[in-house]
């Protein structure tokens, strides 16, 4: 099979391939061309890096001269000098272990409860259609005005940001998996109930692998929401996690700890996207072809 | 009854409710006697119920009157009795080539390696060898058509419906998928029914064609195919299948044009 043939049959969006020998005519390029010609990714990660240095230097400058107030904004020598400290005495580590852990154990029993209740919407229309409205209404609900509820009920530790966690993924993911159930081909089902299955052998073997691709395509959004959960429960009631980390920052107005809060979430939040890409990617490839 | 007789319906008919609350007569009495082993074609108009004819033959809706017998048993509304064949090949998009063919017998309980060791020498020999572990989506319509026949087959019930199984094919490939049908019946014996638009290709292949009519479907015409077997393709030109030719489109183009006036009242 060609590369274009490949490349077409691909589920996952592939970068085209093009023959780098092929020559610009004599004289001006069209836009055209130009366009089709890969960048240089030397050169786009180096734009990266000045933009990225840029605004670090614009933002020393500007506070060491005064043009940006350091009470509230604080500045880049600062952030670093406290980033250090809490890095050295174990903080950053174990604040985001906990909010990793939490993030992670939401996401999962938040997506695992998910597919499976969506999943059991097959089984029986009238069931379906009594609860549908009552998910839809759950999720139009911001879940992150639970959160002082959660953490009454679940307490202080641990549980509480796991369960606001759960609380915003399991309604996605249920809305999800039932829309990806629903546009399972009807033509299929009837032709394997003509090879005498049962309500169960169609379920298993056609309802649940046609959903997968769409539970898998919720992860990405998912991890994300199974943090901001996790970070919000923090604010309302933690001892630990980033999240406690930067609010208590926040009413003691250190604003530098507030940066390095952020600076350590958004990395956490790197690695969870990273982590979860991964997974999508290796689930999807054992899957559709 | 006629011992030699493998499927019978016997008055059957069908009506359906439409949305705005009237009813539609699909199918008015229809009566069929088709012996084993024969290939038997269904050709009429489009609406006239063919499809219908075929879902409550396979079980998936049940008679408004009247009875399916299969080797004098009656089945009405009983799935699993005989092969279904649509015209989209319906393969599972997740399984392998070999893995969709032995889906009939994987539900109806044969261990796997049973069904695989069964399954893989027909694949050869039909034509798919050297796609088992392939994707659907790897493989060209013809070749996907005939995966979804060699699982009906192995599916191993003695009665097959096609539906326009070829219909979404260009026509070479359709004329070549005639052939390795023909190939098919030829080797495997199964008694066929076959739903066409295309008088041609139901002469060509056929024992018997039916005509029914435009709707309520009933059967308005049954011709005996009695060209000599095995058929050749120049057959197509010869004086008695054009004969049979002229005879059977002149009583459907009489029941399309009713269709047709059908779907302007509407």
């Amino acid at each position: 099979m060609s590369m274009t043939e490949k490349a077409v049959i691909a589920e996952r969006p592939v970068d085209v391939q093009v023959d780098v020998h092929v020559r610009a005519p004599a004289g001006k390029s069209s836009w055209i061309q130009k366009e089709q010609r890969p960048l240089n990714g030397i050169v786009v990660q180096l734009c990266r890096f000045l933009v990225f240095a840029a605004i670090v230097a614009f933002w020393e400058i500007g506070a060491t001269l005064g043009w940006i107030n350091t009470f509230f904004w604080s500045k880049p020598s600062d952030i670093a000098a406290t980033w250090w400290v809490i890095v050295q005495n174990g903080s950053a580590w174990s604040d985001t272990m906990f909010t990793f852990r939490s993030t992670i154990a939401g996401f999962v029993i938040g997506t695992v409860a998910g597919a499976a209740i969506g999943l059991t919407f097959w089984w029986s229309r009238l069931y379906a259609q009594t609860v549908e409205p009552f998910v839809i209404m759950f999720e139009a609900m911001p879940k992150l005005a639970l959160a002082p509820i959660i953490v009454l009920i679940f307490g202080i530790g641990l549980a509480s940001k796991v369960a606001m966690a759960v609380a915003i993924t399991i309604v996605i993911t249920i809305l999800t998996t039932f829309n990806g159930m629903k546009s399972v081909d009807r033509d299929l089902v009837r032709m394997v109930y003509t090879l005498g299955a049962t309500r169960w052998q169609v379920f298993s073997k056609v309802i649940v692998p046609w959903t997968i691709p769409s539970i898998i395509s919720a992860l990405r959004i998912n991890i994300g929401l199974a943090l901001t959960g996790a970070i919000v429960g923090e604010y309302i009631g933690s001892q630990h996690g980033l999240g406690r980390l930067i609010f208590y920052a926040g009413q003691t107005y250190e604003i530098s700890l507030i940066w390095a809060g952020i600076l350590n979430l958004s990395i956490l939040s790197m690695v969870l996207y990273l982590l979860i890409t991964w997974t999508e990617k290796k689930l999807l490839k054992g899957f559709m072809h | 009854m006629d011992p030699a007789c493998k499927l019978r319906l016997r008055n059957v008919s069908k009506m359906f409710r439409t949305a705005r609350g009237g009813t539609v007569q699909a199918l008015t009495p229809v009566n069929l006697d088709i012996p084993a082993h024969r290939f038997v074609s269904i050709v009429g108009p489009s609406g006239c119920g063919k499809s219908t004819l075929f879902n409550i033959i396979s079980g998936l809706t049940e008679p408004g009157t009247g009875e399916i017998l299969v080797d004098g048993k009656t089945v009405n509304g009983a799935s699993g009795i005989v092969g279904y064949m649509l015209q989209k090949d319906l393969l599972l998009p997740w399984r392998t080539i070999l893995d969709n063919v032995i889906l009939g017998m994987e539900i109806r309980g044969t261990p796997k390696r049973e069904a695989k060791a069964k399954a893989l020498p027909l694949l050869r020999k039909y034509g798919l060898g050297g796609f088992e572990h392939s994707y659907p989506s790897q493989i060209s319509g013809g070749m996907r058509q005939r995966a979804a026949l060699l699982r009906t087959i192995l599916y191993d019930r003695d009665i097959i419906l096609l539906d326009e199984p070829f219909g979404a094919l260009d026509a070479q490939t359709r004329a070549l998928m005639q052939e390795w049908l023909l190939d098919l019946w030829d080797d495997f014996k199964k008694t066929i029914l076959f739903i066409t638009h295309d008088m041609e290709e139901a002469i060509y292949l056929s024992d018997e064609v039916y005509i029914m009519s435009a709707r309520p479907g009933s059967i308005k015409a049954h011709l005996r195919i009695d060209l000599e077997r095995p058929r050749k393709p120049t057959i197509v030109t010869s004086k008695r299948f054009v004969e049979l030719k002229e005879e059977a489109l002149r009583i459907l183009s009489a029941e399309s044009l009713k269709a047709y006036d059908q779907e302007k009242a509407v």
